[in-house]
């Protein structure tokens, strides 16, 4: 139980977290600058993130005090339902994809955080599945965003290609499958990439908090290893129930596509 | 008659594309012909139930369409696209990949010169073939199905004026040699003439005429 043995702490003053304002300040500068026409967007991103965080700093704090599982359970299905409504959004030409990225997202984060206790990696309790859980939850939430957005584009441009498989008798699922694969692929390269170049391009989040935290560089290494290889199990889950679900969407019973390509 | 449609209406994206039709297509090669727009197109959709009607009914065989399985259906009355819409890999792999749902064993050099290629096309990617060569290929992977009805949607269309001629020979030929029907979807009334023996006529989702091409298409 690795995570059972880091004890450190550190305090962060509100002047310290002020301060970075300089580098907000520095990117509005560039917007304006170059035109980017983001100066609005970032005073938004800014006051957005200070207010959502703090807040969720304060709901994670009561879930802590409380020491239930019950309140993970709840935090965690809240994630998922907003998670959900997310990322439709970028599934918008995928028909009702709400429900298959419900399923996604709580089956991918139940299944993830079930597994790391079954396999005695984290305890069961809040200050443990509290942070695990929102990191599966996000992660899971863009990898199906991903994959369904490419579903959809997919489904749209290549609506001829399809119609010409069913034509000769086969199913949907067979007419779909180039495309499943693609989509598929699209919402898992991105963390697979960066678990490839983590330690040589970039430093991932945990690691770099632990040491700023006063943990030993060992067991930062160990529980961002941890943290990664869990991630890629929950979003190829996330991904690929997302997609099984929601490609049927796109036909008939009779396997005929719901949206006839032009002529 | 091999196909039957009584009062079929048809809306696409809420505009009526095929308003009560009723039409008889037999067996041997017969033609759906008219104007782009005039609903040819989502007629022939109907006949193997890649899509079905707002109400009316379809018959093959004297049954209606909606009893059979779609799939077997399909392999049965198999359809070639207007455009060609092959898989990733090779001819050999679109025609395997179409025998397979058959069940059926193909001999692919026959399949490849019923549809006026030679045997080495087999291993050609199918994405680097030219448009007729594709539209070839799509002939040859649907007779993998060992069809009784090929329903071409404007075989060719995409085509230049030569290899449209080759590619009618090719067609005309095909009855020759295989027992299957086929029904042709053109806009092109000379090439109604040439290909088919029994005409339905369309013009904005309604039957203006039908019968024996001599008769409907008459110079």
């Amino acid at each position: 139980m690795l995570i059972a043995q880091v004890t450190t702490s550190i305090h962060v003053s509100i002047g310290e977290v002020a301060a970075t304002l300089v580098l907000v300040a520095l990117a509005i500068a560039v917007s304006f600058w170059r035109k980017a026409d983001l100066e609005a967007d970032i005073g938004i991103a800014v006051v957005r993130s200070a207010i959502q965080l703090t807040a969720i700093g304060y709901v994670i704090k009561f879930i802590f005090d409380q020491d239930s599982l019950w309140f993970v359970v709840l935090l965690i299905a809240i994630m998922v339902v907003f998670g959900a409504f997310t990322a439709q959004r970028r599934a918008r030409q995928v028909p009702d994809a709400f429900w298959p990225l419900l399923l996604a997202l709580a089956i991918a984060g139940a299944a993830t955080l079930g597994l790391v206790v079954a396999l005695g990696i984290f305890k069961a309790q809040p200050r443990y599945l509290v942070p695990v859980g929102g990191m599966v939850v996000g992660n899971a939430m863009t990898a199906a965003a991903v994959t369904l957005n490419r579903l959809g584009d997919e489904m749209t441009r290549h609506a001829r290609e399809v119609e010409a498989t069913l034509a000769l008798g086969a199913t949907s699922t067979q007419a779909a499958a180039p495309i499943v694969r693609r989509s598929l692929r699209s919402g898992m390269i991105a963390l697979v990439d960066s678990t490839k170049t983590t330690g040589l391009i970039f430093f991932p989040g945990t690691m770099v908090g632990m040491l700023l935290a006063g943990a030993s560089p060992t067991d930062a290494v160990r529980l961002q290893l941890i943290l990664l290889w869990t991630l890629l199990g929950s979003v190829a889950l996330a991904g690929l129930i997302a997609v099984t679900l929601a490609y049927r969407n796109f036909f008939t019973s009779a396997h005929q596509l719901r949206e006839q390509p032009e002529p | 008659m091999l196909f039957e449609l009584d009062r079929v209406t048809m809306e696409r994206d809420g505009k009526v594309v095929l308003q009560d039709l009723s039409a008889s297509l037999p067996k041997g090669a017969s033609c759906v012909a008219g104007p782009s727009g005039s609903g040819k197109s989502t007629l022939l959709r109907l006949l193997n139930r890649l899509a079905d009607p707002a109400s009316g009914t379809v018959r093959y065989g004297g049954a209606d369409v909606r009893e059979r399985d779609p799939l077997e259906l399909r392999r049965e009355v198999c359809l070639v696209p207007q455009l060609p819409a092959l898989l990733e890999g090779t001819v050999q792999d679109n025609i395997d990949f179409a025998a397979a749902l058959a069940g059926v064993e193909p001999d692919v050099p026959r399949l490849l010169d019923l549809a006026g290629l030679d045997s080495s096309f087999a291993d050609r990617t199918a994405s680097k073939l030219s448009v007729g060569e594709q539209q070839r290929a799509m002939l040859a992977r649907s007779l993998a199905l060992e069809p009784r009805v090929l329903l071409l949607d404007e075989p060719t269309s995409a085509l230049d004026e030569g290899t449209r001629g080759a590619v009618e020979a090719t067609l005309l030929h095909l009855r020759e040699r295989v027992d299957v029907s086929l029904v042709l979807v053109t806009h092109d009334l000379a090439q109604a003439r040439r290909m088919a023996d029994w005409v339905v006529r369309l013009d904005e989702g309604r039957m203006v005429g039908e019968g024996h091409v001599r008769e409907q298409l008459a110079v």
